[in-house]
């Protein structure tokens, strides 16, 4: 029984590390706005359903494959996130947690609705071809679709850590992370740094939606499980890191596969909230964090 | 009568006549509504209490839970679990869902705030505290597990066992929200509630000049969490069933703390002045939901309501209603 159990394990294991790195892009995105701007982006979960809907719809409609609307995806959360940035969010910024907590709330609870109205409450999968694809390393089977996802997840990832340290835009965006008032003094333009933070993360977890799509159909009722996702992700991995979000999403995506596999798949989210609840009282910086402030 | 005449303390004497009218209506409503307006009125002094309760933590003390679902559920599900199970009734079960439900947030806050967690980090605690247990009440076969406990529906009056018709429930919860809202003037008006303004305005400071701090933000939970389980209570009792995807839902959190947030944090008309605008939006969005047929709809305008309200009355309705009518209490 071992050499199966460990095998059955390993496979687990791997599928866990692929799910997770499509997590990771999408914690990355509520870390990198939360990091920047100390908001709380409640409607997370419900920008990646949308993200997913959109990429089904693409899919549906068009007979476009979700990794090519990809990128136009993007491009569309981009824009929406900085405009939704400038002329709802940004008034918010530094105001009281409950106060941003609503409004995001009530951007939360519009998306998913207007989700709802769109494409009806029923469960939305695509159906590829691919899908029935794998490679094989040994006795290790890796699924077509969720190792493409995993990869392009880790190059979007990759994209946005050279966007962050070698565009001037970038930079300015992580100075003025680190210090609000000497990036106004040096004469950096902080409202539409903010507006392009958000546009960046919204962008993140757009791209995660379309590439969640190919591993999992999408319901609206999926939009609070991922925002609580997201949260028990970043604070796992360190609220406003970069490399903590992807570490947060492996280590939750693998924990989820293990527990589904050891335990009944009902509680594998206890077993998450009960890694958030001690990482919280514990490290309540994160793995990787640098600390609240 | 000089407890009520401290109660009353600087309040201006139109706002006590206008509560006097106020709560005479409110005795009266039973005879003079029908069923529907009726039914409307409960849910409305629900979340007015409700919100009375979870406004004692974030709006006095300034600690913001998003997991009030938590001593909701434990409160009803103990109160119906002991009524199923033993047949002991909600009068002697309130006892157990308060004690339980107050218990848990002496260690949801213990936790949290010796360990300095504040703002969203606290609120995160308090989450995933809710989200546990409702994954774990799915499999507490005690409870009903995720198939859910029922009460059997009674309609012969039965004040021992909280059985009955709405005008038994309205008259309960009636009681529960005008001893919520005295309680909460006695304590803002006491040395604990002096230190619980103090606590929000400015915590470091407050620990300064010698306020206990931790002992009254445990103080605060759990008075918060008590009440909050009374509402859970009522709340089994009301609608005689109880499902942990409901009742411990993130949801049902955020519905907990909509009213006093929309009717004016950290006030004593916030949470009734909430609980009248969003219940009367919810049911006129749910009449025009009906109309349009389309899913959704009903929620949407329900988003577009809250966004306009956090964007122009941050600080909620209340106080600005209260500037326009004239009835702000005077500083002694």
């Amino acid at each position: 029984m071992t050499a199966d159990f460990l095998l059955t394990l390993a496979q687990a294991i791997v599928n866990g590390l692929l799910t997770g790195m499509v997590y990771g892009l999408m914690a990355l995105g509520l870390s990198v706005i939360f990091g920047v701007m100390r908001i709380v982006n409640f409607a997370h979960g419900e920008m990646m359903v949308v993200g997913m809907y959109l990429a089904w719809m693409g899919f549906e409609y068009l007979q476009v494959s979700p990794m090519l609307s990809l990128p136009v995806i993007a491009a569309i959360f981009f824009a929406a996130g900085y405009v939704l940035q400038r002329g709802l969010i940004s008034p918010f910024i530094g105001r009281p947690e409950h106060q941003q907590f609503l409004l995001l709330l009530a951007v939360a609870i519009l998306l998913v609705n207007a989700s709802l109205a769109i494409a009806g409450p029923d469960s939305r999968g695509v159906q590829m071809e691919s899908q029935f694809d794998s490679y094989e390393l040994g006795p290790l089977v890796f699924d077509a679709v969720r190792l493409h996802a995993a990869l392009a997840a880790v190059a979007i990832a990759l994209l946005l850590w050279l966007f962050f340290t070698r565009t001037r835009t970038g930079k300015s965006i992580r100075a003025a992370a680190d210090n609000n008032l000497a990036a106004l003094v040096v004469g950096l333009d902080v409202r539409r740094l903010y507006a392009v933070t958000f546009g960046v993360g919204a962008a993140c977890v757009g791209a995660a939606g379309a590439l969640m799509i190919t591993i999992i159909p999408v319901s609206p009722f999926l939009a609070v499980e991922y925002t609580l996702l997201a949260f028990v992700i970043v604070i796992v991995g360190g609220l406003g890191s970069m490399t903590g979000a992807l570490l947060g999403g492996l280590l939750i995506g693998v924990s989820e596969a293990v527990a589904g596999l050891l335990l009944q798949p009902s509680l594998k989210s206890m077993f998450s909230f009960g890694l958030l609840i001690l990482v919280l009282l514990l490290r309540p910086q994160g793995l990787l964090g640098k600390g609240p402030q | 009568m000089s407890f009520i005449r401290r109660l009353a303390g600087n309040a201006p004497p139109r706002i006590l006549w206008s509560l006097g009218v106020l709560l005479a209506l409110l005795l009266l409503a039973p005879a003079l509504l029908g069923k529907y307006w009726l039914s409307v009125l409960i849910l409305i002094l629900y979340f007015a209490y409700v919100g009375q309760a979870w406004n004692v933590l974030m709006g006095f003390a300034g600690q913001l839970s998003l997991g009030h679902a938590l001593y909701a559920g434990l409160g009803g599900y103990i109160a119906a679990g002991l009524y199923f199970h033993y047949g002991i009734g909600p009068w002697a079960g309130l006892f157990a869902a308060v004690a339980v439900a107050g218990m848990a947030g002496a260690i949801v806050g213990y936790l949290g705030f010796r360990f300095s967690l504040a703002g969203v980090y606290f609120a995160l605690l308090t989450i995933a505290f809710a989200e546990f247990t409702r994954v774990a009440f799915d499999h507490w076969e005690w409870a009903g597990g995720s198939g859910g406990l029922f009460l059997k529906v009674e309609h012969a009056t039965d004040i021992v066992n909280l059985r009955g018709g709405p005008v038994l429930f309205y008259y309960s919860i009636l009681a529960l929200a005008a001893g919520a809202f005295i309680l909460c003037r006695a304590l803002l008006q006491s040395r604990l509630g002096q230190y619980w303004l103090a606590i929000r305005e400015d915590a470091e400071a407050a620990q300064a000049v010698g306020v206990p701090v931790l002992r009254c933000k445990m103080i605060a939970i759990v008075i918060s969490a008590a009440l909050t389980a009374l509402a859970g209570v009522w709340n089994a009792f009301y609608y005689n069933n109880l499902f942990p995807e409901t009742a411990f839902a993130m949801g049902r959190s955020i519905e907990i703390t909509l009213a006093p947030i929309i009717g004016g944090l950290g006030t004593l008309f916030g949470p009734i002045v909430g609980a009248v605008v969003l219940t009367g939006l919810g049911e006129a969005f749910t009449d025009l939901g009906d109309v349009l047929r389309i899913p959704g709809t009903k929620q949407i305008f329900y988003g577009l309501a809250l966004l306009v309200i956090v964007v122009y009355r941050p600080a909620g309705v209340w106080p600005w209603l209260a500037d326009k009518l004239g009835l702000k209490e005077r500083r002694p």
